[in-house]
This record gives C-alpha cells, structure tokens and sequence, in this order.
C-alpha cells in the first residue's frame, strides 16, 4: 500500500499567494512564506510554488521566496512557471528547490525534459500538464498556466513525458480547477494505467470528501489541495484524520 | 565544531546546510581536500544517477579525501546518492566503483513481481528498526521504529553484510536497506534534510556523534 501524499500548492504573483477558478480571475489570499510555514508546521508532506504569470514573462520570479522558504521548511520543494532552460532549473535548485515543475517548455521543446533528467536526475523533474476535457473520454494539453490550447492529446503526452524521464506527472484538471466542485476522477481513472511514474492530483478538492471519492476511485500517488487550505476550510492535521478514517494511508 | 557539507556540483546541498544550520551547526560547503581532512563532520549529499555522481567526486578530486577522511574514524553521513556512492560499485546504466567504504552493491528497486512497480519510490516510508538495541548511539538514536521519512530514489543499496543494515523499509513487496552503517560511516537513502522534524532529529544526533568524536 501507498502512502498518499498531502500537498498544498501555493500559486503565485507579484510576491502573493494567489486563486482563481479555471486559473482566471485571481485574487489575493496572502503571503507565501508565512503560509508554506503555517501548512509545513501543520505537517503538509510536500509544497508546490508556481509562478502564475511567469511562462508570460519567460522567467521564473519565484527564487527568493523559495531561498526565504527553505530555511524553515524541511520537507520537499517543488518550483513551476517560466522554467525554460537548465540554467533556470541549477537557480531553482540552488535557491532550494528540490524539483522543478515544467509545462510550457516541456510541450514547446520535449527534448528539453531528457536533457533536464539527464543532467539532474529524473527525480528533479515534474512534468506538469493541465487538461481540458475536448471530446468524451479525451483532454487537450494547455500551456501558459491553462491559457494556450496546443492541440496535443494530453494523455498521449504523458506517456511521452514519462518515457522523456519524467519523474512524476503533475495533472491538473483545468476543468476543475479552483471550482471547489471536486477532482475529475475520470481524468485520472484514464491516465493512472497508463504511466507507471508517480502521479499527482491537482484542481477542484474543496471538500474532504474530494479527496476520499479521488482515493478511493484511482490510486494517485498524492493529493494536490489549494482551496481547502488557503480559504481555511479545513486544517491539514484534520484533512489526514479524515483520510486516514477511511482507510487511506497517509503520513502522521 | 567544522562540519562540512561536501559540494561537487551535485545535490541540493543548499537544503543540508539550512537543515544542519536549523540544528545549530555552521556547516561549511566545501570540495577542498584540507578542509575535508580537517573536518569533524562530513556529509556527502547527492541526487542523481550513480556514474555522474562517482564522475562528479573525480573532477573534483574527492575520491581520496573521503577515503582518507572515513579512516580517520570521524563521522561521514552519505545521503541519498551520497549513501550509495558508500558502496563498492553501481549498476546503474553501467557498471560503476563505487567508493568502496562499505562492501555492497547498488541495484535497480524492483519490486515483488519484477521491475514493474510504482518507480520512482517518490514518497513518506517508515524506517524500520532491525533489533531493538541497534539505534542507540547512532544517527537514529532515539528515533521510534516505522518513523516517516521523505524518499525519492530508483535504486538502493544491497549490502554485503546484514549487519550494516541500520533499517530497512518495505516497498512493493519487498523490504530494502533505507539506512546503512559500518563504524563511524552512515549513509540514508532517505533525505533527513526534508523529512521534518524526526529528519532534523537524525542530523542533530550526527552532530552529536561528531561532537563525541571530537573529545
């Protein structure tokens, strides 16, 4: 049995913490470093930083929230948004990251994910993808933080991820992202048996019970959760009693 | 006290000195062979693929410093890929010596069926304790059996000997080396450095054992 991990995705602009639904109309909930320590002393297992507005901008803004982060946060870092070369990703790791999270680059130039695990190790590399249900049963590939179309089947392109060297596939369900309606379990029910790396889970948990339904359905290897903690509506201590309570493992 | 944090251009060696730092020490990151011989602590960090690492520790020159410096009898703590570079060779692309500190090899993770599990290992797994006495006054002393720690790593040691095995941790079926330890030689394959507070534990008691060591 897996254990599942927790983890809370902060997304970022202009130095804030921010949300929206379907990643559109942001707003501010608060400042990144006291909320990666408040989730890391309420015993979050992962934390996720991305740069919202950064594949605009061709750079990644987020190195010294990460370096400020990192000297109280012991457990591990993932960075995304506007990571385009390997010089971004020695900066990110540098700054304190542990992995980087690349989406936009990845679809723009797929060689780029072998030559990241190449040179840094397939565990450094997230590849993230955000899918938008197309036809019954297929989902396209968006870049630039959900807003460009590429006409890639997403699922076609996470098996080329993995077998690039990816070491886990970010899957965020554009559809249901910052609706607080739930996971798309029938997204990851079609990617799960495809990809043999470890899977995360990210958009739509707004209640605990999200997170269960998601569980138990398909076995992602962890639970990626925005809403539910930044608008306060559940602790973390009490979201892994939760899942815990019905039978899912998780870190205590 | 000098502790020194080896840096080769690999690893997240910024995470080792926050987490040493948060411990109170004031760790140097250093590939310089003086520093080294004169350290009362080294940790040897590392993420990455086996070959690239030993390449890495020969570029800079540092094979035979952390020979000389694991027989001087103070405390060397191998982490992750620094844990398998612990070992006498690698079999990862290619068959690659390894340091040669602790006789074993480094193999694929498979799991019960063969290698078609969940790889990476990317998550919180307990560490297991062999007997009751074989933590005390080691890096994991005080440290309660089946304690989470954060792994992320394909391969994993295969020690020669059984009684290096300083804890195992079941994955898939199977039960492999998490931390090892031959004398005053210690290597995780999981990261203490982000395994949150029992993590931060484990280095302060590596500390400890380099401050007994020096007097």
């Amino acid at each position: 049995m897996h254990k599942k991990r927790l983890i809370a995705r902060l997304d970022i602009k202009n130095s804030f913490v921010i949300k929206g639904i379907h990643l559109e109309g942001l707003r501010k909930i608060g400042e990144p470093n006291a909320m990666a320590l408040e989730y890391y002393n309420q015993g979050i297992d992962e934390l996720i930083f991305m740069d919202a507005v950064a594949a605009y901008y061709d750079r990644n803004s987020l190195f010294h929230i990460i370096e400020a982060a990192c000297r109280d946060v012991f457990v591990p870092i993932t960075v995304g948004g506007g990571i385009r070369t390997l010089e971004d990703i020695r900066q990110a790791l540098k700054s304190g990251a542990d992995k980087v999270a690349i989406n936009t680059q990845a679809i723009a130039n797929p060689s780029f994910i072998k030559e990241a695990a190449q040179t840094f190790g397939s565990q450094c590399i997230v590849a993230s993808i955000v899918a938008k249900l197309s036809t019954p049963g297929h989902w396209e590939a968006y870049t630039y933080n959900g807003r460009e179309p590429t006409g890639r089947d997403a699922l076609e392109w996470a098996k080329e991820l993995e077998d690039l060297g990816a070491g886990e596939i970010m899957l965020t369900s554009l559809d249901q992202e910052g609706t607080k309606k739930g996971y798309d379990i029938t997204l990851y029910e079609a990617f799960r048996p495809t990809l043999s790396i470890p899977l995360i889970a990210c958009g739509g948990a707004g209640r605990h019970e999200h997170l269960t339904q998601l569980s138990d359905a398909v076995d992602v290897d962890a639970l990626s959760v925005a809403s539910l903690f930044h608008y306060g509506l559940a602790g973390i201590a009490e979201t892994k009693e939760v899942l815990a309570a019905s039978g899912i493992e998780v870190r205590r | 006290m000098s502790i020194v944090v080896i840096d080769y251009g690999l690893g997240n060696t910024k995470s080792v000195v926050n987490a040493l730092k948060n411990q109170g020490a004031e760790p140097l990151l250093s590939n310089e062979p003086e520093v080294i011989a004169g350290a009362e602590g080294v940790i040897l960090p590392g993420v990455g693929a086996f070959p690239h690492g030993m390449n890495q520790l020969r570029r800079f020159d540092l094979v035979d410093p952390l020979i000389r410096y694991a027989q001087s009898g103070r405390p060397l703590l191998g982490i992750c890929l620094g844990m398998q570079m612990l070992l006498s060779r690698g079999l990862e692309f290619v068959l690659t010596p390894g340091l040669g500190l602790i006789a074993g090899e480094v193999v694929p993770l498979a799991s019960e069926q063969g290698l078609y599990g969940r790889i990476p290992h990317v998550e919180w797994s307990p560490l297991i304790r062999p007997t009751a006495e074989k933590w005390d006054d080691t890096i994991l002393h005080n440290i309660d059996s089946k304690t989470e720690a954060y792994f992320v790593h394909s391969f994993i040691a295969n020690p020669a000997e059984e009684k290096t095995i300083l804890a195992s941790t079941p994955y898939q079926g199977i039960a492999f080396c998490s931390a090892i330890r031959e004398g005053n030689i210690y290597g995780c394959q999981f990261h203490p450095e982000k395994s949150g507070l029992e993590g931060l534990k484990i280095l302060e008691n590596f500390l400890k054992i380099a401050k007994g060591a020096k007097e």
